[in-house]
């Protein structure tokens, strides 16, 4: 058993915490940052964050991940980055030639309080930032939150660029939160499809899902150019997907460019995605296209069709509060039954949210903000699921429990297809019930003697 | 396979120009120093500038202290609670990345391995303090699982507020008595790369743990293997070897190891350093401390396994163990040939670079030798002089302002327990045989002529190089991989194997030529243009009947 030693008695934890359901402020800011066209992430602190942010993320995605750091030594770390920070702009610019860097910040720099913004005017005033070049920041600190905090500071940083210059773009911002390269072209193909014009950011796809050529670019044409960035300030409204990942970044686009925003639920499962294409539908003022209409009704007859294989099955979730919330609605709406739900980021309202979403089903639903993986795993001892699904990190507790398991969230380490293929939409929706079906369906026919097996299903 | 044959024509003074070329003045004169033709030099090699603050912006390879000692040299041992000190991500990335195996998942004793343990440190500990919740964290896990030892790990913020773990865990240590704690000040910045949480970790183990076993091991010919961390199922193989030929291996630094086997290392007659980086610190302190001679073995490729296990039965001067290593090489030899043989046609007279970490840029050069490839390039991302220029350079290492504050700490002959292994006769003897004891010669003397030497490689650099020389492999780390893998160069990872391995000792000689001949000969490497790209002139158009 790999994970022999977690016990089935829970006893309360107040200061350890075991095997994670979340990890740090700046991985999220450094693909945030990834979602901007020409853009090198740069991490100030000592260079180890930075090299475990990159290689987890090229670990996800199988693709290059570029990032700087500040590399800090003893001496920085008691007497301040400054001089650090100033000549890894200057080398950038020098030696990589990007459009912009946008720095985030570690629990070693926010510790001494290194103060950014003053660092850049003196990088500015010291002509290390060559004309029309870029410097963007967000602090994020590890002790804080979690990876989707950094996320969203970074993405806050972005929306911290728009300007309103006083003549409307005619487009509405989508700010599409922690998703995958798949999803965020998604999200554009439906755009286009509904004929809106949309500025999204940040906007992976092109960047972390490049094709092999010969060629190395580390700055592929992919990214959210930052004059389009700037000019979000000019926008219709702003779409916010996800409270965690987007909402702070559309406040601000709200307060400081006058740009209306709504929040919404990241557009997984069926009920999501009709809100989202409902409001994007609204705001533009256009109607929805057959088109849509169309797979939005595959979804619908695929859950029909399969209906009794989903009826009353049991599910441990793990993930990210946004994902979670609408994958817990999707179960539901599909007649699943979400039972033990984690995410390892804080945050009251996402345990609120959960039990409204789950409030009708009869059967009890444990839910956990600032919980981890070793209390998930007690939970699944205590009351079994039929399936589990969440990040690599899952398959531990899958195979010691014997349990189906389907990947989906971050981080995925060993397995393929989501920089691919969406999860969101009704087309997600309808890749996500695939894989769902895939799993519990497999494993019956493991399972079912040889006068049971059937060939069809 | 298909490609035509290209020249190499290069003069490698010309390359290390081209490298310098596009850097600011400051960056360049720096990065001369660390960039070196190498002259293969019969007495002495040229000098290296290393073990230095990484640039600020160049997108180094390196990561931190903390990653060289919890993640490198703690993180294989299965039976000790390994507990993070700091925000979540520090436990969270190396939950698991590294792939050293044990075999403590197959039996009932403790294997803590797949579990990542933190403090999770809030913005309320780093104003207040994280000491109380430490303190909290430790007995909770002691509660919780009863291990025989625990580990603390500090991080970047722990050092800057001032929390003391080291007096948390003596505190903890003597309120359990059953278990023992101790704490590593391995915060990330300390030092400039992994390098100083390798000292860091074998300075604390040695004076925690090493001595502290009660049982006796037995066994004849008794080693310690040091710096060999079970990547892969390495250590597995090394061990199968050694197993087979009668030799006794006490204790694994820290491959496989248990607390057990760290604590009994002080019973061994010889030691084995593999890993000469990071873990010459504790052979070093071994031997002051108890006697244990070490010598530097390679059990990467089939000739330098061969080899090493001949210096082992040298040194132990004994009829039997060295009949029963000529049998052992020559029955595994056997199908190592026949592979060999396999590959070689396919693989010979192909190029490589090698830039991994602290050995494995040297050990590796074995297995391509053998497979008849040559190695345009080399360098580590965090080693000393000595290990590219050898060890003789050591009393001329100059210990810079970023490194001064790693402790050095003093070890003596232990009153009870020190007991030379052999006499200074029998030393001059094994020496004059050219058993060397103490000694490790280092890259630079393993590579050509006119090869490149590159510290602390960044990756403008590894582009640069890839596209000026045009290597058949490119080896280094999963940050490299794929930015390598798109210009059209097959890349193995030497830290992670790219899931595959063992690649060491005889086994892994064969799993490691038949993973080559795979990569430099794979036909997606083919598949770059598609047809209309090939030949864009030819369009015209298609007349259908």
């Amino acid at each position: 058993m790999l994970l022999r030693h977690t016990p089935q008695v829970i006893t309360e934890r107040k200061a350890l915490t075991i095997n994670p359901a979340k990890t740090c402020q700046p991985i999220g800011a450094m693909y945030a940052s990834l979602g901007i066209k020409g853009c090198l992430p740069h991490s100030h602190g000592s260079q180890g964050c930075c090299a475990y942010h990159r290689s987890t993320l090229t670990r996800h995605y199988k693709e290059p991940i570029s990032a700087a750091t500040s590399s800090f030594t003893e001496g920085a770390s008691v007497f301040g980055g400054q001089a650090n920070l100033l000549q890894a702009i200057n080398n950038i610019f020098t030696v990589y030639e990007p459009e912009a860097i946008a720095v985030h910040t570690t629990c070693l720099s926010e510790t001494i309080g290194d103060d950014l913004p003053q660092i850049f005017n003196k990088a500015i005033k010291e002509k290390k930032v060559p004309p029309g070049k870029t410097l963007l920041g967000a602090p994020t600190p590890s002790y804080v939150g979690s990876h989707v905090t950094g996320f969203s500071n970074m993405v806050k940083a972005m929306a911290g660029l728009a300007e309103n210059t006083g003549t409307r773009n005619g487009k509405i911002n989508i700010l599409p939160g922690w998703v995958e390269p798949s999803d965020m072209e998604e999200i554009k193909r439906i755009a286009a499809l509904m004929g809106v014009k949309i500025s999204i950011y940040p906007d992976t796809s092109g960047v972390l899902n490049t094709p092999l050529t010969g060629k190395y670019n580390m700055f592929p044409d992919g990214g959210t150019s930052i004059a389009e960035i700037r000019d979000s300030g000019n926008a219709s409204g702003t779409l916010a997907l996800g409270e965690w990942c987007s909402a702070d970044g559309a406040r601000l686009l709200d307060t400081q460019c006058k740009v209306p925003c709504s929040i919404l639920d990241i557009p997984v499962g069926l009920k999501a995605t009709d809100r989202f294409i409902d409001a994007l539908r609204t705001v533009a003022g256009t109607s929805v296209p057959d088109e849509i209409a169309t797979e939005r009704g595959r979804l619908v007859d695929l859950i029909s069709d399969m209906h009794q294989y989903f009826y009353g099955k049991k599910v441990a979730l793990v993930g990210d509060p946004d994902q979670l919330i609408s994958m817990t609605e999707f179960l539901v709406s599909i007649d699943m039954l979400p039972v033990h739900i984690i995410t390892g980021t804080p945050g009251k309202k996402f345990e609120k949210r959960i039990q409204e979403i789950t409030a009708e089903l009869n059967c009890e639903v444990n839910v956990k903000a600032k919980g981890d993986m070793f209390l998930l795993h007690q939970w699944i001892k205590n009351e079994p699921v039929d399936l589990i699904i969440g990040n690599s990190y899952c398959k531990y507790i899958a195979r010691d429990e014997d349990i189906p398991f389907v990947r989906w969230g971050f981080p995925i380490l060993d397995r393929q297809g989501h920089q691919y293929f969406p999860s969101i939409g009704y087309m997600g929706g309808l890749r996500l019930l695939e894989k769902i079906l895939n799993c519990l369906l497999d494993r019956k026919e493991r399972d079912d003697t040889e006068e049971k097996f059937e060939l069809v299903l | 396979m298909g490609k035509a044959q290209k020249l190499v024509q290069w003069d490698p003074h010309d390359i290390k120009d081209k490298l310098l070329e596009k850097y600011p003045p400051k960056v360049a004169r720096k990065r001369a120093k660390q960039i070196m033709v190498n002259e293969a030099l019969e007495n002495s090699t040229p000098e290296i500038t290393a073990n230095v603050r990484t640039i600020p912006g160049i997108i180094t390879m390196r990561g931190c202290t903390y990653a060289g000692c919890k993640g490198v040299i703690m993180g294989p041992t299965s039976d000790i609670v390994n507990l993070v000190h700091g925000p979540i991500g520090c436990s969270f990335y190396a939950w698991l990345t590294r792939r050293n195996q044990t075999d403590a998942i197959n039996d009932t004793n403790a294997n803590y391995i797949t579990y990542a343990m933190s403090t999770d440190m809030q913005d309320s500990d780093i104003i207040f303090g994280g000491e109380k919740k430490l303190k909290a964290a430790i007995q909770e896990a002691y509660d919780l699982f009863h291990p025989k030892a625990i580990a603390v790990f500090a991080t970047c913020p722990v050092g800057l507020i001032g929390d003391d773990i080291h007096a948390v865990a003596k505190e903890m240590k003597t309120k359990f008595g059953d278990c023992n704690v101790f704490a590593f000040s391995c915060e990330g910045y300390k030092g400039v790369s992994q390098s100083a949480g390798h000292h860091i970790a074998n300075n604390q183990v040695f004076t925690h743990v090493v001595g502290d076993s009660d049982s006796e091991k037995t066994g004849e010919y008794k080693i310690n293997l040091l710096g060999e961390y079970n990547i892969g199922g390495d250590g597995f193989e090394i061990d199968r070897i050694l197993n087979k030929c009668g030799i006794t291996n006490i204790s694994t630094f820290s491959g496989n190891a248990t607390y057990d086997k760290f604590a009994s290392a002080n019973q061994a007659d010889l030691s084995c350093v593999m890993c000469h980086r990071s873990i010459n610190y504790v052979a070093d302190m071994l031997e002051t401390k108890y006697g244990i001679p070490w010598i530097k073995v390679n059990f990467i490729g089939a000739e330098a396994t061969a080899k090493s296990l001949r210096k082992i039965a040298q040194y132990f001067n004994d009829e039997k163990l060295t009949k029963k290593v000529e049998e052992v090489i020559a029955q595994e030899m056997a199908p190592v040939v026949a592979a060999r043989k396999d590959v070689f046609p396919r693989t010979s007279g192909k190029t490589a670079m090698l830039f991994v970490g602290g050995s494995r840029a040297h050990h590796y050069q074995e297995l391509f030798t053998e497979l008849g490839m040559k190695t345009l390039s080399a360098g580590y991302e965090f080693a000393h002089r000595d290990d590219y220029e050898g060890r003789h350079v050591i009393p001329h290492l100059k210990v810079d302002a970023d490194s001064r504050n790693i402790e050095e700490i003093e070890v003596s002959p232990d009153p009870q327990l020190y007991k030379p292994r052999k006499s200074e006769e029998e030393i001059k003897k094994l020496e004059a045989e050219g058993v060397d004891f103490k000694e490790y010669a280092g890259l630079n003397e393993a590579m050509d002529e006119n090869t490149i030497v590159i510290d602390d490689l960044n990756q403008y650099e590894a582009e640069k190089l890839v596209e000026l020389l045009k290597p058949d492999l490119f080896c280094a780390g999963i940050k490299e991989k794929f930015s390598i893998q798109k210009l059209g160069v097959p890349m193995k990872q030497l830290h992670s194997y790219d899931s595959g391995g063992p690649y060491a000792g005889f086994t892994g000689a064969i799993n490691f030529y038949n993973e080559i001949d795979r990569l430099v000969n794979s036909r997606v490497w083919g598949y770059m243009k598609a047809p209309w790209q090939e030949n864009p002139e030819l369009s015209a158009t298609y007349a259908w009947e």
